[in-house]
């Protein structure tokens, strides 16, 4: 006999679920790997072992990874400061925070190259004191590091005002300073937020398009990152070519993630929160 | 090490939370910050430990002021009521804190550590996380924690609200026998008056702010100052008494007989709950007043009241205030 659910609609709202996934998430994976069709392994090494193609997606995982790091240490010391005082404009800083969400990736991109451009009010400055930010990795990397920043702080924000103030007064009491207490207790504590933010970080900036393009340069096998590659090879009609950059990657952004969430989990086990 | 207080008063925002308070703890004693939840006993613990900064008076630790030393170097160990004990640390980590931010020798920790889980009765669950532990392991660890920086006072927050009745009782007695082995001046906030009178050395009992009275167990029992001490130690029925005086009779202390006697108000029982070795009576008084009086079960055999059964009740001890209050 099967037992009855005692809430019902099981069946129909775990159907409606997968479709859902599977048309969202699953559809489009599976047509970019049938894009391959037709793609020998000859082609394929031939369209991503290009010192090009590999200079692309070097440059793109390494930008994502350092900007994602910049974002967890950035984000972490804005969250703190939102969370634990009070001051005037603090209601206006926080709203800030999420500009990055709302702003259109190409506006983000203009911006950022009118700012850090040459001739920009910034970017002069800069130029002037030996930086060069407008069309290098270092320019890439800033423009990452703006369009995630809201993901890591919103993601701390939380998890730290409601860390209780009973553990950095128990280390106190203990006779721990500030930073000791910070290092040894608060860090630790917020670790699985963390990583969830580093995660979200590198999952936007792996794939951010818009806003680099426009202070990168975009100079072959030096600023030209993947994703641009790929819509290169797409206005050549090289489609297998677009799909054998693409499909690698998302073989690496999904084998980091699931690095990061076996890493996580193990953490979260240890330190579930009392 | 003593503690005085004097004139220590501390506001959140508009709402008074401790106002005038003066007390002095004598050296190596335990004592008990007693009143109802809301009294400001946490506030005060908290002033001592140096979470919270009073807006006047004095705390001096034998004899210096400490008003402006930071919490970690006045050299109090705290036991917060959920303990906070780290959770990413195991149980050794956690009772070593004190010593490894000091910067002691490992193997100096490692053995001072293995003394203080004996102490509280734990060996052999250091490498345990604490949400492996139950409550009453918890307690144990987080006291052990306190001790491990040699604190020359330990504040203890609602030490068992957060335990079962029977794991409270075992360590109640537990935590006495601790202090009379260690000799650490302790402070204990409660709400439980039978915690404090079976604990404590002196009591001090807070009412809004403000300290009610202070003393040894025994005499707050048998000499309460005001109503409100009264009633915190157990009930008590107010009686109508003569002009501008509140009369107030504890259950127990009413002689309860089925005839009239000297002195005696006649009534009838209202409601009979057996209670173990003691019978509770609810009695409706001829003049009209409800009246809650306790018999022994021997005395409840003789009498057999009942539901509508005719009683006759005289206080064998009063206490009476100023109607005042």
């Amino acid at each position: 006999m099967r037992r009855r659910d005692p809430i019902g609609g099981r069946p129909l709202l775990l159907g409606t679920t997968l479709v859902l996934v599977a048309a969202v998430v699953i559809l489009p994976l599976a047509s970019l790997v049938l894009a391959l069709h037709g793609t020998t392994p000859a082609t394929f090494a031939g369209a991503v072992l290009t010192p090009r193609a590999l200079a692309a997606l070097r440059l793109t995982v390494g930008s994502a990874l350092g900007a994602s790091i910049v974002d967890v240490f950035a984000g972490l010391y804005v969250a703190w400061v939102l969370a634990r005082y009070r001051f005037p404009g603090r209601a206006a800083l926080d709203a800030l925070i999420d500009i990055p969400f709302a702003l259109p990736p190409s506006v983000t991109g203009i911006a950022l190259a009118v700012l850090y451009g040459a001739h920009g009010a910034f970017g002069a400055w800069l130029e002037a004191h030996g930086w060069h930010v407008a069309n290098t990795q270092l320019g890439i990397v800033v423009a990452l590091t703006f369009v995630a920043f809201p993901f890591v702080v919103r993601t701390v924000q939380e998890p730290l005002a409601q860390l209780p103030a009973a553990f950095s007064e128990a280390a106190a009491s203990l006779g721990a300073g500030e930073w000791t207490t910070f290092w040894r207790v608060t860090l630790p504590l917020l670790g699985p937020a963390l990583l969830t933010a580093f995660t979200l970080a590198l999952a936007r900036t792996l794939g951010e398009y818009g806003s680099v393009i426009f202070i990168a340069g975009n100079i072959p096998g030096r600023t030209e990152i993947a994703p641009l590659l790929i819509v290169t090879r797409l206005e050549e009609y090289d489609y297998a070519g677009a799909a054998a950059i693409a499909v690698v990657l998302l073989a690496v952004s999904f084998a980091m993630l699931l690095a990061i969430n076996g890493f996580q989990r193990r953490m979260t086990l240890a330190r579930t929160t009392l | 090490m003593s503690i005085v207080l004097a004139g220590v008063a501390k506001s959140h925002g508009p709402v008074r939370a401790l106002s005038d308070i003066d007390v002095t703890i004598e050296r190596n004693t335990l004592v008990a910050l007693l009143g109802p939840s809301g009294c400001g006993k946490s506030t005060l613990l908290r002033i001592i430990a140096g979470f919270d900064h009073a807006d006047a008076g004095l705390i001096r630790i034998d004899g210096s002021d400490v008003s402006n030393v930071p919490a970690r170097k006045r050299g109090i160990g705290f036991v917060a009521q959920h303990y906070a004990l780290f959770p990413h640390m195991t149980v050794a980590q956690n009772v070593g804190f004190a010593l490894d931010v000091r910067g002691t020798q490992r193997e100096q920790t490692a053995r001072r550590v293995a003394e203080l889980l004996a102490l509280v009765r734990l060996d052999g669950y250091g490498a345990r996380l604490p949400r492996e532990l139950s409550g009453g392991q918890r307690q144990r660890v987080a006291l052990a924690r306190a001790l491990a920086a040699e604190p020359s006072i330990l504040l203890l927050d609602e030490p068992f609200a957060a335990l079962d009745l029977h794991v409270r009782r075992e360590l109640r007695a537990w935590l006495r026998e601790l202090h009379e082995r260690t000799h650490v001046t302790t402070i204990l906030v409660t709400h439980d008056a039978d915690e404090a009178m079976e604990l404590a050395d002196r009591i001090v009992l807070l009412e809004d702010g403000r300290i009610v009275q202070t003393g040894t167990p025994s005499e707050l029992y048998a000499a309460p100052q005001t109503p409100f001490a009264m009633r915190f130690f157990g009930n008590a029925n107010l009686l109508q008494g003569a002009d501008h005086l509140a009369v107030y009779v504890r259950p127990h202390e009413f002689v309860v007989d089925d005839r009239p006697f000297a002195g005696s108000l006649p009534g009838v029982v209202r409601r009979v709950a057996a209670l173990g070795w003691r019978v509770a009576l609810d009695v409706y008084t001829d003049d009209g007043q409800t009246v809650n009086a306790e018999i022994s079960d021997v005395e409840a055999q003789r009498l057999e009241p009942r539901p509508g059964s005719r009683i006759f009740l005289s206080p064998r001890h009063a206490h009476s205030f100023a109607a005042a209050s």
